[in-house]
């Protein structure tokens, strides 16, 4: 059993994806290698050492790597792939872009997004929006995976001590270029990683009303997400989505202010520990799965509640 | 430039599935089913680029047993030219459907195929990238927003944390995300008139391609219930919960 994990970083360091994908990657058991590819990315592979549970940390550190781009990723996955059982990745934008390349050109089914190692070949997955939980085994002789990061506990950044080895070899399709990029700003912690997450819907009526949300999110420390009716609607960014098309969240807490709890954004927070409603139409579904719901008009519970944490 | 757009036929968004007590599915008996989300936006997007004049002629296609000719039927009355059937019974994989997809690629030459980001039954999030891969074509993922210009492309995508923009070399496979466009809606006349589309059919089992499953089911089972919540009176009540029963916050 030989596995290779993909890191997703930010060319300093490991995002939390990352190491919820090596606890997942731990549970298969044997020896684990992971490969850190980008531009300018050493700092990040020196991280990757130090992670737990890691042998060996592979830095490909290209201009051809630059964003990940996913014709070259996989022609570089697919390169260094021989004599690996299990290709994993977080299920994130990156991961699910290349790795699906990755199988097809290994000619092997990927498995998506999985929650639960069952054994070495067998994987839990949620399909219909979360609906129904498939367990799947695989049959294909190199496992390809993407791994739900907030499905599994990250293992500890510190403490590992991995060599790190160069590959000097570069795989640059040309088939694609980075033209630019542009990243919604925000001081709050990462919506996928956050403890506590807030999330505005339709109900808050406008963008403006957005930093109702913004000043409890200061006090909590939360992450401030959106259903995709505020996105639509244009009140928050798209990045912000919570739900099957957007970001899956587990948070300690989730508060959903204004959200009526549609099938699709339940999908993307139903595993939060503590679910919070504030709802003024009672008979909304998000009420359903709320530990603990408030019948109220946000404009007037949003202030009282600032003032009162 | 002609372009192909791969359709599937899934239940549709607004029904809440049951998985059958035994475990072996989930139950699609009597069930609405309707076009993908995404494959509808992929349509539209396709039907604009030929109305911008920069599409020739858009070709939907659909892997799927007979019924699947209906969201053919849908997208043809939106305004793709003629539709393509492979008929199978069997539920393919993402990449069984690439690779019959890599075959419609090959007789019919599209510069551009446009896929929907995932289907909204198994949420696998894998066939434009796989049907990319196959061709050796660059692909863009998740797009909000396309632009053909001469021999590429710029694909906006959405990516966690904001958007970036690629540009590929044409042919390339692109695959819609949720903001590339609002879907229209098919006209009374036009769903008459899609009846007379041109829409050819042919098993898979005659292609000659490897379909065999990757994947074996070993169980389906509904996820785990919530606990019943409770309602509280007052901000502060819940205050009081969160900090003292929750502990949370």
């Amino acid at each position: 059993m030989t596995i290779l994990v993909i890191a997703e970083h930010d060319n300093q360091a490991l995002k939390p994806s990352t190491l919820s994908t090596l606890a997942a990657a731990a549970q298969m058991g044997g020896d684990v290698t992971l490969l850190v590819a980008g531009n300018g990315c050493g700092a990040a592979a020196e991280a990757a050492a130090k992670a737990a549970g890691v042998s060996k940390v592979l830095l490909a550190d290209n201009p051809a790597y630059d964003h990940e781009v996913a014709e070259n990723m996989a022609a570089l996955i697919v390169s260094m792939a021989e004599g690996y059982t299990h290709i994993l990745a977080p299920a994130t934008a990156n991961g699910k872009n290349f790795m699906p390349r990755v199988a097809a050109l290994l000619d092997v089914g990927q498995v998506s997004d999985i929650i639960k190692v069952e054994s070495t070949d067998t994987f839990a997955r949620p399909i219909y929006a979360g609906n129904a939980i498939a367990t799947v085994q695989s049959l294909d002789p190199i496992k390809v995976i993407t791994v739900r990061g907030t499905a599994f506990d990250a293992v500890a950044a510190e403490g590992g001590n991995a060599t790190v080895e160069v590959l000097e070899q570069v795989e640059d399709t040309g088939l694609s270029r980075f033209v630019g990029e542009e990243m919604a700003q925000s001081d709050r912690p990462e919506l996928t990683s956050a403890r506590v997450v807030i999330s505005g819907g339709r109900g808050m009526a406008d963008s403006e009303h957005f930093h109702l949300l913004e000043k409890v999110a200061d006090k909590l420390g939360a992450a401030v997400g959106a259903s995709r009716a505020a996105v639509d609607a244009g009140f928050a960014p798209n990045d912000m989505q919570v739900g099957q098309t957007g970001k899956i969240v587990a948070p300690e807490l989730y508060i959903a202010v204004g959200i009526s709890g549609a099938i699709q954004h339940l999908a993307g927070m139903k595993d939060s520990k503590v679910i919070v409603a504030i709802n003024k139409d009672e008979e909304a579904p998000i009420f359903q799965v709320a530990d603990y719901g408030l019948v109220a008009d946000l404009f007037t519970a949003l202030p009282e509640l600032d003032s009162s944490i | 430039m002609k372009v192909l757009v791969p359709v599937k036929r899934v239940i549709d968004y607004n029904v809440k599935v049951r998985v059958k007590s035994d475990g072996s599915g989930v139950d699609l008996n009597n069930v609405k089913m309707a076009i993908n989300p995404f494959d509808e936006i992929a349509v539209e997007e396709a039907v604009r680029l030929k109305e911008a004049g920069t599409a020739t002629e858009v070709v939907v296609v659909s892997v799927g047993p007979k019924a699947s000719q209906e969201v053919l039927r849908t997208a043809l009355a939106v305004g793709a030219d003629r539709a393509i059937h492979l008929e199978t019974d069997a539920d393919l994989e993402p990449l069984a459907v690439a690779k019959c997809l890599k075959q419609v690629v090959a007789d019919e030459q599209p510069q551009l195929v446009i896929c929907g980001k995932q289907a909204i039954d198994d949420d696998c999030n894998q066939t434009g990238q796989m049907l990319a891969a196959l061709l050796g074509w660059p692909q863009g993922t998740f797009a909000s927003e396309v632009a053909p210009e001469g021999e590429v492309i710029k694909v906006t995508r959405e990516i966690d944390g904001g958007l970036e923009t690629l540009q590929l070399t044409l042919p390339a496979v692109v695959t819609s995300d949720l903001r590339l466009n609002e879907p229209r809606y098919a006209s009374l006349p036009n769903i008459m008139k899609a009846k007379k589309k041109p829409l050819a059919s042919k098993p898979v089992a005659e292609l000659g391609i490897d379909v065999a499953p990757r994947l074996s089911a070993v169980n389906y089972a509904p996820p785990a219930a919530r606990q019943g919540g409770i309602k509280v009176e007052s901000v502060d009540q819940l205050v009081d919960k969160l900090r003292n029963e929750a502990r949370v916050i």
